[in-house]
């Protein structure tokens, strides 16, 4: 784990790449050095437009743009594209199923000093609920990579959740993901901790030290929150008889909420959720903010051994 | 005005922008750019002009201020601290976990603050519903909003500009920091929002243009918003961003960034030099 990277960048660098598709438009509001979509702006100049600091009009722009066969991304701040957006994406975007990638960069408290005005805690939530848009929280610049490249394949509606913060890189170079499917980073029969985003490192961490106390949890990297990997949560709920979500989002309506919709469904196992537990964010160093908020390595341990008290 | 309390407002003005450069570089983020440019103007306003009460700040009598471009707390905060809303040592906590001190403003948390903004667009629509609720209930206070030129893209707050012309608003001001710069760039680059003194006009509004570094000019049009009866009035203010500290002026990068332990000492030094030439 030796490079740190933010998934925003990765998502930069990554849209650069495959802007020698010239179907590709990429659209930003006052924000393109944040979002890192200058990246493609210095190399496709003429397919990056600025629409200014005015995202719902932004979001129903792209929808236009993709109406006539485009391939968009739309980038801003999560707390704009999910919330000051919402019924833009949700009446022009997801209502027609058009082709659009919302590129949502700084989700989550990891935003930091900004505070609780721009951090996305419900932003999953919003999205998810939008029936045919797709849901995708990566990890690290890996699997951002692999997985922007693939939101671009595919067609239909993509919420893509980036970080501000730079992460450890966590997968291999070479390693494959497909959307819609989890990654089972470690396997474990006492638990099972799912994660998604930011929260799958401090999970490998969490795991470690369950290790060494004698308990074997196994990790999966939920990347696709939407639609959600069911088998791998079913398998998971029948082989380790207990389920702990870890979010860097509200405990309701994200990756816990979808868990827990297909375990009640099909296996019910006892579960538990490490997130932000229903309360707005707040300004500080992101090192202090995953501390106060609990997304620490040490809550889930905590959480573990509790729920593991409960099968 | 006398030349006494232009002195006096000058003085203020770089106390507060002192209070900028403190804040944003004790918390090694923030915006001092667009905070700069309104110190000016907040200084008028919150030592002259508005009906306040550090020691009753929730009076509902009381006027009050939006701050919707509610990334300039480093200004908001420098002015209402040193008018005695807060300890001015506080400022030295600005966006740090233990503080109260929010990033962008926070009604519930930070005395004096009339509005929780960040949102840009959204404070301007808050401002117009102040207002309609002062006439509703036959109050004289007055409502002040300051907006962003970039803040201008946002179509809600030609919203709230329709909707304040259209219940004849005339107890909101709203200013407009005319500092021409938004983060990426010019704003008739990046998505351009001339004319802006037309495009308020045109939305029922009175309309007056001034040097936002002039108390002479900011006096005159705070009083001729207030006499005039029947529109709100539109200042759009046309200032420098970065203003007071030679390196951040004009510059797009001193939007949202926080000068260095040197760089923040430069600008306290330009700053003091200032003071010292106005004694
Ligand atoms: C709705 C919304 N979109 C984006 C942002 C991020 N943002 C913060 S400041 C800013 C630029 C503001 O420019 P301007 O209004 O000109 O402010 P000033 O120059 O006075 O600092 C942007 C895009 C935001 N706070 N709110
Ligand atoms: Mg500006």
């Amino acid at each position: 784990m030796a490079d740190k990277i933010a998934t925003r960048v990765a998502y930069g660098n990554t849209l650069a790449e495959i802007g020698s598709n010239e179907n590709i438009v990429v659209l930003d509001a006052d924000l393109s050095k944040s979002t890192r979509t200058d990246l493609f702006q210095k190399k496709y100049p003429e397919r990056h437009f600025n629409m200014g600091i005015a995202e719902g009009n932004m979001m129903a722009v792209a929808a236009g743009l993709a109406s006539c066969g485009k391939t968009v991304f739309a980038s801003t701040f999560a707390i704009f594209a999910a919330g000051r957006a919402y019924d833009s994406v949700r009446n022009s975007i997801g209502y027609p199923h058009l082709n659009v990638k919302i590129g949502a960069t700084h989700a989550g408290i990891t935003v930091g000093e900004d505070g609780a005005s721009h951090q996305a805690i419900e932003d999953i939530a919003l999205m998810r609920a939008i029936p045919g848009m797709t849901v995708i929280c990566p990890a690290d610049a890996v699997s951002t990579a692999a997985l922007v490249k693939q939101a671009a394949e595919i067609y239909g509606p993509v919420y893509l959740r980036l970080g501000r913060l730079d992460v450890p890189v966590i997968y291999s170079s070479d390693a494959q993901f497909s959307i819609g499917k989890g990654v089972t980073l470690k396997e474990g029969n006492d638990l099972t901790i799912i994660a998604t985003g930011y929260m799958a490192e401090p999970a490998m961490r969490a795991a470690e030290s369950l290790k060494a106390e004698g308990i074997d949890a196994r990790l999966i990297d939920m990347h696709t929150i939407k639609p959600i990997d069911e088998e791998i949560i079913i398998k998971a709920a029948r082989e380790t008889g207990a389920i702990l979500t870890c979010e860097e989002h509200n405990i309701m309506g994200g990756l816990g909420s979808a868990v827990a919709e297909v375990i009640v469904k099909n296996h019910p196992v006892p579960m538990d959720m490490v997130g932000i537990m229903d309360v707005f964010g707040k300004s500080g160093k992101p090192a202090d903010l995953v501390k106060m908020y609990g997304l620490t390595p040490e809550n889930i341990v905590e959480k573990a051994k509790s729920l593991i008290g409960r099968k | 005005m006398d030349d006494k309390t232009r002195l006096q407002l000058k003085k203020t003005a770089t106390l507060i922008r002192k209070g900028i450069i403190t804040a944003v570089a004790s918390a090694g983020s923030g915006h001092p750019g667009g905070s700069l440019s309104i110190a000016d103007i907040l200084t008028y306003l919150y030592f002259v002009e508005m009906k306040i009460d550090p020691r009753n700040p929730k009076d509902p009598d009381r006027d009050r201020l939006v701050m919707s471009k509610g990334h300039c707390t480093p200004g908001l905060y420098a002015a209402l601290a040193h008018r005695g809303f807060f300890p001015i040592e506080d400022l030295e906590s600005f966006r740090q976990a233990d503080s109260y001190l929010e990033g962008h403003p926070n009604m519930n948390k930070v005395p004096g603050v009339d509005m929780s903004t960040g949102s840009l667009g959204q404070g301007i629509a808050a401002a117009v519903g102040m207002a309609l609720a002062g006439k509703l209930d036959k109050k004289d206070y007055r409502v002040y909003a300051i907006l962003g030129d970039g803040e201008l893209d946002e179509g809600q707050v030609w919203e709230a500009a329709m909707a304040a012309a259209h219940y004849k608003l005339d107890n909101l001001t709203a200013i407009v920091d005319y500092n021409r710069l938004q983060i990426d760039g010019d704003i008739t680059k990046v998505m351009n929002p001339e004319p802006i003194a037309d495009k308020f006009a045109a939305f029922g509004w009175n309309v007056i243009s001034i040097n936002a570094h002039d108390f002479d000019e900011i006096e005159k049009a705070v009083n001729q918003a207030k006499e005039y009866k029947g529109k709100p009035t539109a200042i759009v203010a046309h200032s420098v961003k970065g203003k007071g500290v030679s390196y951040m002026e004009d510059q797009a990068q001193w939007h949202g960034s926080a000068p260095k332990k040197e760089q923040a000492e430069q600008a306290l030094a330009e700053l003091d030099e200032y003071l010292k030439s106005l004694e």
